[in-house]
């Protein structure tokens, strides 16, 4: 009963906050189409490359490869002086019959590897065209023989029908030829979003009510310490909920990620994050005293669990990172994301990473009930 | 006895602000604490209410000691900085302080009309606090202290900013309550109001002084309670220094 009337208090308030309403609700969605944008840009990387004494029909070769542009110029001093003023990303320049010698710009990586790419293509199809040629000789040839042969001593060369083309079937487990990076990580930004807005809204909600001394007033009545704790579960639950439901939007139907798994295990993995971050907030809000101060702690509290929370793989990052990893809540929330929007996983499988998640709670909402005490001793 | 006191010490860090406390409350009866600015008024009422803890001695409501959960139910208690919730309107706040007491649903509709008319705050129920004046903020605290008519207030300052005019119906309305059996402690720095009460206590850290305005006058040989307060509070000075 008293639960319900300061989550339904705590409700109002934000509702009439509009200004908070609409940077938890638009924000989200902002964002992310952001990140797609900048996430998805499938590399289109293109080079200028000059040619000096290449032959034709490699250079012919170069020109056709993807966002490749030739440019043949008849010295190299001519090329290398385009190159120095960076008309040109490349310089090819044939040193001897198979000799190439190469220079690069350099200054844009991909480039770089475009230009070596697409020189190495251009070769292996020359190669291709020269032993092409070659065969068809050799079949002329056999051709002027077996006129020259008796009927039934004819010599053959069997054609495969196959030889010419390799045709390339790709199935994808998960997403299709344009999943991305971003696909990867929207999960763990899922998870983020609701971190980051419910443990800094409910932490300087709190820290509004002790400065403005409300609490020390609710305090004054018969409420249980651990009502409050709850009623502040129970608001900032529904909103998790209201964001969730916005990002997963967001995310099937402006940004085509698809989800394999069920969006009721996302909606309670997001509870549960949820009711992780604003037992921190409430928590850390007690060692701060201004809004300003509760700001500060977003680059110790929140940025580290962005970075270790599995945007880079876990592997690759030094073994001192490990232990790290582990002691933060996004880490297992991120995971549990991961499975069930990546991999389809069921409830068991997640299991898992949502109980060491409600130890988190459990350890939080136990130091946030103890620390009400500050105000009322019972 | 609604309130009992008995050496109660209360110090925080270094600095002892209540030094053996005894007081008692009954019902029908209002207290009027007064003394200067730091002297420990705000404390004592904290420690009472078991909001803060008492070093050493007894601190009981209505026979249970404090602190305790749910005798906080039974006071109604008005803090001397106003903690509202401005973006709520007037009756939202008075609804949800109804709620967290306890009161029930039809109870809290008709305790919210009832403590709003002795506020005057009938016609801005609906207005967010936010917009409330100073003094319509403190009307505001006073009115959630009113509600579920509890035995015993604790009005800390409850008349700072408030106009003669409600000032003297405010007053009108607490003897009214006192006169039906309601224990009332109030602080207070207006000595007019002090010459309302039964009993006036005077505090400097210990209580320096304790009796009926009246008695008070007539022990200090002064003509109002304001004398009393001066000269009781210089005497404490001169001894103090005559001590050092
Ligand atoms: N939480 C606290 N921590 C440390 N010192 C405190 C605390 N609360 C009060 N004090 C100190 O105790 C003394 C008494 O304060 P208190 O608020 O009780 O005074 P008061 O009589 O209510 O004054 P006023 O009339 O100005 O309201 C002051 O010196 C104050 O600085
Ligand atoms: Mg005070």
């Amino acid at each position: 009963m008293r639960t319900l009337a300061i989550s339904k208090r705590i409700g109002k308030e934000l509702l009439r906050d509009k200004r908070t309403m609409a940077l938890v609700l638009l924000a989200p969605i902002l964002i992310m189409w952001l990140m797609s944008v900048i996430f998805s840009a499938n590399s289109e990387t293109s080079a200028t490359i000059g040619t000096v004494g290449v032959s034709s029909s490699i250079t012919k070769k170069l020109d056709k490869v993807d966002n490749v542009t030739v440019k043949r110029y008849q010295t190299k001093s001519r090329a290398k002086k385009a190159l120095k003023h960076y008309h040109l990303d490349a310089v090819i320049i044939k040193t001897g019959s198979n000799k190439y010698h190469l220079y690069y710009a350099n200054i844009d990586y991909a480039k770089t590897a475009l230009t070596k790419q697409g020189f190495q293509q251009a070769l292996s199809k020359q190669q291709i065209a020269q032993i092409k040629s070659k065969i068809t000789n050799l079949s002329k040839a056999i051709n002027q023989i077996n006129q020259t042969l008796p009927a039934g001593h004819k010599l053959q060369i069997k054609k495969s029908k196959s030889s010419s083309k390799t045709k390339i079937t790709n199935t994808y487990e998960y997403g299709n030829k344009d999943t991305g990076f971003f696909n990867k990580i929207a999960p763990i930004f899922i998870g983020f979003f609701i971190f980051f807005f419910v443990f800094l809204i409910s932490g300087i909600g709190l820290l509004n009510e002790r400065s403005s001394g409300t609490l020390e007033r609710v305090l004054a009545t018969p409420v249980r310490r651990s009502e409050i704790v709850a009623g502040y579960m129970i608001s900032y639950g529904v909103l998790a909920i209201i964001q969730t439901l916005i990002i997963v939007a967001t995310s099937v139907w402006l940004l085509d990620i698809e989800i394999v798994g069920s969006l009721w295990l996302i909606l309670l993995i997001a509870i549960v994050l949820s009711a992780v971050a604003l037992s921190l907030g409430i928590f850390i809000s007690t060692f701060a005293s201004s809004e300003f101060q509760m700001v500060q702690f977003v680059p110790i509290v929140l940025m580290p669990q962005i970075f270790f929370s599995g945007i880079v793989p876990l592997d690759a990052l030094p073994s001192w990172c490990t232990p790290l990893s582990q002691i933060m809540p996004l880490t297992y929330a991120a995971r549990a994301m991961e499975d069930v929007t990546l991999k389809g996983a069921g409830f068991n499988e997640i299991a898992g990473n949502l109980g060491i998640l409600l130890i988190f709670l459990a350890i939080f909402t136990v130091l946030n009930v103890v620390g009400l005490k500050q105000y009322r001793k019972v | 006895m609604l309130i009992d006191l008995e050496n109660v010490n209360k110090s925080f860090d270094k600095q002892k602000v209540l030094n053996n406390i005894n007081l008692t409350i009954d019902a029908g009866q209002i207290i009027g604490l007064i003394g200067p600015s730091g002297a420990g008024k705000t404390t004592l009422i904290k420690t009472a209410l078991g909001m803060e803890k008492a070093d050493s001695g007894v601190t009981e409501v209505m026979g249970t000691p404090m602190p305790n959960r749910k005798i906080l139910g039974k006071i109604g208690y008005m803090a001397q900085s106003d903690a509202l919730y401005d973006n709520l309107t007037a009756k939202e706040n008075l609804e949800f302080f109804g709620q967290l007491k306890g009161l029930k649903k039809q109870e809290i509709a008709s305790e919210i009309t009832r403590v709003a008319g002795i506020t005057a705050l009938t016609a801005h129920l609906n207005k967010r606090v936010s917009l409330f004046s100073g003094g319509m903020k403190r009307r505001l605290s006073l009115a959630l202290a009113l509600l579920g008519q509890p035995k015993l207030l604790v009005l800390d300052e409850p008349t700072v900013g408030i106009d003669p005019a409600l000032r003297k119906t405010i007053w009108e309305e607490l003897k009214k309550l006192r006169d039906k059996g309601c224990g009332i402690l109030v602080t207070t720095h207006v000595m007019d109001e002090a010459e309302q009460v039964d009993q006036v206590v005077m505090l400097m850290g210990t209580i320096i002084a304790q009796d009926s305005p009246a008695k008070l006058k007539e022990k200090y040989q002064v003509k109002s309670i304001e004398e009393v307060f001066l000269q009781a509070e210089s005497e404490v000075l001169n001894n103090e220094n005559a001590g050092n």
